[in-house]
């Protein structure tokens, strides 16, 4: 784990995309979040990936929440296995957090905010 | 009491199966898989899990018009519609014809991260669409267990899982389910602990270096089913399992004849030859014409018009056609018309269990009325003796309810006892012919003997046997004084004997010759000794009449004197001895 870590740090410098750019762009930081209705745990994890994202993506990210209940087809196009999944499309390379993001510590280290 | 009746009485509506079309496998399971549940497939790597699982998915929708779901965990859609069009699987037709829906889920785990809970409601929502646009009736889930490696908490995924094969129930689809193999468990993770009506084992094992692809039933919930292990395999037409085993003696017996195609032959077994149906063991020494007596046994059936096929195991098809040509055996024309088939393979090219599966594939697709293996000794390399009795025992059942007349070859070593059988499966054999090489005087000859023929009265005697232009030719052996006699020694035997004959006639003809002369000779001396008499005779009688006279002159002289003296009686009684010895010397 510690290795793969090193690695992640070692990336960053490289993709030049420092975690917290002052400019607003809500572009930058283009986040998906896949539930299956509305259940207490999608509604869980909306709101804290909403927490999360006012807290330290201020203005630079854009949140789209899919039910999959009503489009199961868009499943597929992300390979979407568990509920909640939140994919984050932009930046890239895409990542996936799995679970309702109670973590905080952990979303942040998924979404490359924080490192690990 | 009643409720115990009431308890034995619901197994009683029986098990809905679906059947999976897959050769063999139906047969085996009595009916297919359990209808409505899921049923676990594990095997090692390459064990044809896969497969198995896409052609219960192919042929469902072929077959038995059940459109089907495959959800793959480790090959992308692409990739199983390559690997399987080498099957003949036209999976991108299906998917047009809304026949069947591949559902790649691609995971890796690198990229997830985990914070909090969760569960698979997504995979289920994708199954379920998948399921409920075409209709399908069948599921796959080719190696589930690669949820576990993606996803770090095996306690979620256990429970989700539990919870999918309720959901697959209650959808009332059949399902297959595919796992690994696991160390001294079925599976790597333990999942037929959640499946646990159906759990087949695929197994692909290597022994001597031949491998052999083997499935077994390891549980079936509410239903019989064979229990044996089942040799399998998959060729360019799938996958087929082949249902084989000691099924019983239960098959008919035709009271109909196939002739041997050697006349002499036919001549030994009362005239017809070997009962429809009934296998043929051949046995002798190398180089004794077993080969030879098996083309003659196929060229009469096709000459008769029925189907036969070779199985050789020593020589390739192009070296028996031109071999029994120069015995004057046309084998190519019946190849040519179609009623010939051969199959050469070595017997070191697949395990026993495979070659059982391909010859009973190849007489499944072929059906011959006559077949030849030859020889079967060669599966000694193969297997032991009781694998390989083993093995023939269920290829003779097969041709026996088939009625498919069976001719072995079995190559006895000239050590061991001529009657002994190696592969030790005489006494499946319903007839037996043994040639046999007799050596003596510095030549080999070859005698062909019927051991036995069950319900033939066949003859008990050798037969010379002779290689010709022509084919076979069974000649009587020479049984004398001497002991049996073949090939130059039966040859100059039979001269000498000649000879004596000649030699005996000879004599018989001067010993008549003689009495015919000591005949003549006596006669001739008869006819002396009558003259001899007769002259004899004269003699005496005239020496008699010459006496007589002198008496009567004697008689007449003494009458005339007494008449003289005046004498009487006396006279009268000189007289009548006179006339008693007249009388006596005319006798």
């Amino acid at each position: 784990m510690k290795q793969s870590s090193t690695k992640k740090k070692r990336q960053q410098p490289s993709n030049g995309r420092p975690p917290q750019a002052a400019s607003a762009d809500p572009s930058r930081w283009n986040l998906r979040l896949y539930v299956a209705g509305q259940t207490p745990r999608s509604l869980t994890a909306f709101k804290n990936l909403k927490d999360i994202c006012e807290e330290y993506l201020k203005g630079q990210y854009h949140i789209e929440v899919v039910d999959l209940m009503e489009n199961p087809t868009l499943a597929r196009g992300d390979q979407i296995l568990a509920v909640p999944t939140l994919v984050r499309k932009l930046p890239q390379p895409i990542r996936k957090i799995i679970g309702d993001l109670s973590n905080t510590e952990r979303v942040l280290v998924g979404l490359d905010i924080q490192p690990r | 009491m009643s409720r115990q009746i009431r308890r034995n009485s619901r197994p009683l509506q029986g098990l809905q199966k679906k059947r999976t079309g897959i050769p063999g496998f139906d047969e085996i399971t009595r009916g297919g898989v359990p209808a409505g549940r899921p049923t676990l497939v594990c095997g090692s790597a390459g064990a044809g899990k896969t497969l198995f699982a896409m052609e219960f998915l192919v042929r469902g929708a072929n077959m038995f018009d059940e459109p089907g779901v495959f959800m793959s965990f480790e090959e992308s859609d692409e990739e199983l519609a390559t690997n399987v069009a080498s099957l003949g699987f036209d999976l991108n037709q299906l998917i047009a014809d809304k026949k069947l829906i591949l559902e790649y889920v691609f995971i890796e785990r690198s990229e997830i991260e985990e914070t909090g809970e969760y569960d698979l409601e997504a995979l289920f929502l994708r199954l379920g669409y998948a399921i409920d646009s075409i209709g399908a009736k069948r599921v796959v889930l080719d190696t589930l267990e690669a949820l576990f490696s993606a996803l770090p908490n095996e306690a979620i995924v256990r429970a989700e899982l539990r919870r999918l094969f309720r959901w697959l129930k209650e959808k009332g689809v059949t399902a297959v389910i595919t796992c690994e193999r696991g160390e001294g468990k079925l599976t790597r993770y333990g999942l037929e602990e959640y499946v646990a009506d159906c759990v087949i084992l695929l197994d692909h094992r290597v022994q001597n270096q031949i491998s052999t692809r083997r499935m077994r039933i390891v549980k079936y919930r509410g239903t019989s089913h064979g229990t044996n292990e089942y040799p399998f395999f998959i060729d360019e037409k799938g996958f087929s399992v082949l249902p084989i085993t000691s099924l019983g003696l239960t098959h008919k017996a035709p009271t109909e004849y196939v002739s041997t195609g050697i006349k002499r032959l036919d001549t030994m077994l009362d005239g017809h030859g070997f009962y429809r149906g009934s296998s043929i063991l051949v046995s002798g020494t190398a180089g004794t014409g077993k080969s030879t007596i098996a083309a003659h046994f196929v060229e009469a059936a096709c000459a008769r018009g029925e189907r036969a096929l070779f199985f050789a195991f020593e020589e390739s098809q192009d070296q028996i056609i031109r071999n029994m040509r120069s015995i004057g055996i046309d084998l190519e024309k019946f190849v040519r018309k179609g009623l010939l088939g051969f199959q050469n393979a070595r017997p070191s090219a697949w395990g026993l269990e495979t070659h059982l599966a391909l010859i009973h594939k190849t007489i499944s697709d072929f059906n011959p009325a006559v077949v030849v293996i030859d020889p079967i000794t060669n599966f000694l390399g193969v297997g032991d003796v009781i694998e390989t009795k083993a093995m023939l025992t269920r290829l003779i059942d097969f041709l026996k309810t088939r009625q498919i007349t069976g001719m072995f070859t079995s190559l006895t070593s000239s050590q061991s006892e001529i009657e002994d059988s190696e592969v030790g499966v005489s006494s499946l054999m319903d007839a037996w012919l043994l040639v046999k090489t007799i050596e003596s005087n510095g030549e080999r000859n070859r005698g062909l003997y019927i051991l036995k023929a069950r319900g033939i009265a066949h003859s008990n005697q050798v037969r010379e046997f002779l290689l010709t232009a022509h084919g076979i030719e069974l000649i009587d052996a020479y049984v004398g004084p001497e002991g049996v006699l073949m090939g130059s020694a039966r040859s100059s035997q039979v001269a000498r004997e000649k000879a004596a004959t000649v030699e005996r006639e000879y004599l018989t003809e001067r010993k008549q010759r003689e009495l015919q002369r000591k005949q003549e000779l006596y006669e001739a001396q008869l006819q002396a000794l009558k003259g001899q008499y007769e002259s004899e005779r004269e003699a005496i009688l005239r020496e008699l009449d010459e006496e007589q006279t002198r008496l009567r002159l004697a008689a007449d002289q003494r009458r005339e004197i007494a008449r003289l003296r005046k004498a009487d009686d006396g006279m009268r009684i000189e007289e009548n001895g006179a006339r008693k010895a007249r009388k006596g010397a005319a006798r």
